[in-house]
């Protein structure tokens, strides 16, 4: 849209961006540089200040993360654990968003169900994973308690002592505090398509199944796109929730790499090179996929202002006739 | 006209909902009951929901030791409330300028709102500790509050919602009545942006609430902790025996958030059904 000319004003748009830029400088754009140039540098140990560039290799300290096995492991668990979480919380989110956008179903407390799957995603995911962790507590903890009262098992059972377990809840918790996220999202995205085309296929006699395949999903695919990638990036973020319900264990089964890279600079061996090495190495894959997103906003947004265009043309056209 | 669904189906729908919703409710009525009831009540029988009398013995237990709810309280609140002032102001003066005003970078800047907006600080923490030691700030809540000023993914929502929410007609009247363009924007533009600002500082107040990485890196003195930070004081050996003080701890970081749910349900579910970012 073309707002006036203001040519005099235009200085208020540099001031009043002014503190914006200074702190995103300060305290976004400054360290990004510095994390990247650390990850060249021989930085490590208590004496943050006294640092060299590598002179031999100065890929050393990538190469050192790249040959790292935990760091190999830790990729690999961050991997699993997010498409442990993923497949079902899409799964679920849009069975729910199928039943909850259904002109034939009319679910009652609809409001209510919303209000309740989006609670987990509200609380704290730190206190939520020492939660979790006291709930599967061993020999006596509540789910191991239900379980026996249930009959299912005849013996507590220690699932905080084994890794495919372990990795299991941490995929677990992460899925019950997206799904009512993902889930909230579709139903907007599909309550905003045009009703008419859901009119036009009731009419041509499809069935609830064809509407949602045809109709629902291909009208919703940027919203799912869109939440693959946020997802994504936010999976490989994954710290909270590994870091707090077991500290990464049992025996490294649910160490993520942002554990990794916060154990690398802050715990024991204050390896700030080899961190700021992985941190990059991290940052490369996010920028690759916040990319997509931005080319997705963008052209939503160009659409958008084309179609404005057009219409403020045909009201030109008018006025002139 | 019509059809009618399935009853089989509605009952499968019904269910389904009914489970998922003691599956959201069922681990923190636990937390909350357990955190009224002492050790050997939690140990006989963990998942009673029938509370108890030791709520204060519980809470008795915490004094003179690291996990310190009052100063976690105080800390996290001062953070979660200074940073999204900041973030609320500043961002919608940012996108008073996009909006707004005619300058020659602007969709260079926008671009590059956008550009950046999914960047999570997290990649880029092991740079801003060390900045924020030289500069002396580490334990120093201004670290985690001042950050805030540059929030993209915040400009970029008040910009949405300002395009169609402000007529620029506003502020050339206003201009025409020889307000300046600063007081035009905090006593016309932000009584206007008012409920986006509010949607957006529920979220911004949780999520500064919520956050463990930035804290747990920067601050080391057990008096500057955030509750989220505490929480693994709660893993001490002090705490192994007493179970009914371990769910109440947990209880206490996570109370203010249930008192907002609870108070602004309706308002944050319409803001994330118009496009919250994932976490």
């Amino acid at each position: 849209m073309k707002r006036k000319k203001g040519v005099s004003y235009a200085k208020y748009g540099y001031i009043f961006v002014i503190p914006f830029v200074i702190a995103y400088l300060l305290f976004t754009l400054y360290p990004t540089i510095y994390t990247c140039i650390l990850g060249f540098t021989n930085c490590k140990g208590l004496s943050l200040t006294n640092w060299k560039f590598l002179e031999e290799d100065v890929f050393q300290n990538f190469k050192a993360i790249l040959e790292n096995e935990t760091f190999k492991n830790d990729i690999k668990n961050t991997v699993i654990i997010w498409v442990l979480n993923f497949i079902p919380q899409i799964s679920l989110a849009l069975l729910l968003t199928a039943w909850f956008t259904s002109p034939r179903c009319k679910i009652r407390g609809a409001g209510f169900f919303k209000v309740m799957f989006y609670m987990p995603n509200i609380i704290t995911a730190a206190t939520v994973a020492y939660l979790f962790n006291m709930l599967f507590s061993y020999p006596v903890g509540p789910v191991n308690d239900i379980l026996l009262k249930a009959g299912i098992l005849d013996e507590a059972y220690q699932f905080t002592a084994y890794k495919g377990w372990g990795k299991g809840i941490v995929a677990f918790i992460q899925f019950w505090q997206w799904y009512g996220q993902t889930a909230i999202i579709f139903i907007a995205a599909v309550l905003g398509i045009n009703p008419e085309i859901f009119e036009a296929a009731e009419i041509d006699g499809a069935s609830s199944a064809q509407t949602f395949f045809r109709i629902t999903l291909p009208n919703i695919k940027t919203m799912m796109l869109y939440t693959l990638i946020t997802a994504m990036i936010g999976g490989l973020n994954m710290y909270d929730i590994p870091k707090m319900f077991l500290n990464g264990g049992p025996d490294k089964a649910t160490e993520t790499a942002a554990v990794f890279i916060y154990n690398q600079a802050f715990s024991g061996a204050y390896q700030y090179n080899r961190a700021a090495a992985a941190s990059m190495l991290m940052f490369v894959v996010i920028v690759i996929l916040s990319t997509i997103v931005f080319y997705l906003m963008r052209d939503k947004d160009a659409v958008e202002q084309k179609k404005l265009e057009r219409q403020l043309q045909k009201q030109l056209k008018k006025s002139r006739a | 006209m019509k059809k009618r669904a399935n009853p089989i189906l509605m009952a499968v729908i019904y269910i389904t909902c009914i489970i998922l919703t003691i599956l959201s409710i069922y681990p923190f009525l636990v937390m909350f009951v357990n955190a009224t009831r002492n050790s050997a009540q939690v140990q006989s029988n963990p998942i009673s929901l029938i509370p108890s009398k030791y709520l204060f013995y519980n809470l008795k237990v915490f004094e003179g030791k690291s996990f310190d709810p009052m100063k976690g309280l105080m800390n996290s609140f001062v953070i979660s409330a200074s940073s999204t002032i900041l973030t609320i102001y500043f961002s919608t003066l940012t996108a008073f300028a996009i909006v707004a005003y005619n300058w020659k970078l602007r969709n260079a800047f926008y671009t590059f709102i956008l550009a950046v907006m999914m960047l999570p600080a997290q990649v880029t923490a092991i740079g801003f500790y060390q900045l924020m030691y030289k500069l002396g700030l580490t334990n120093n809540l201004l670290a985690l509050i001042l950050p805030a000023i540059a929030a993209p993914a915040t400009v970029f929502f008040m910009r949405q919602f300002m395009i169609p929410a402000l007529p620029m007609e506003i502020v050339q009247s206003a201009r025409v009545d020889g307000a300046g363009e600063f007081r035009t924007f905090n006593q016309i533009v932000l009584p206007i942006m008012k409920p986006a600002m509010a949607t957006q500082a529920i979220f911004s107040f949780v999520a500064s609430w919520n956050n463990l990485f930035m804290p747990s890196i920067l601050l080391t003195d057990t008096d500057k902790y955030t509750m989220p930070v505490m929480v693994s004081l709660l893993k001490g050996d002090i705490y192994k025996t007493e179970f009914g003080t371990v769910y109440l701890g947990l209880a206490i970081t996570v109370l203010p958030l249930f008192i907002i749910y609870f108070l602004l349900s309706k308002y944050i579910i319409a803001g994330v059904a118009l496009g919250g970012v994932k976490g």
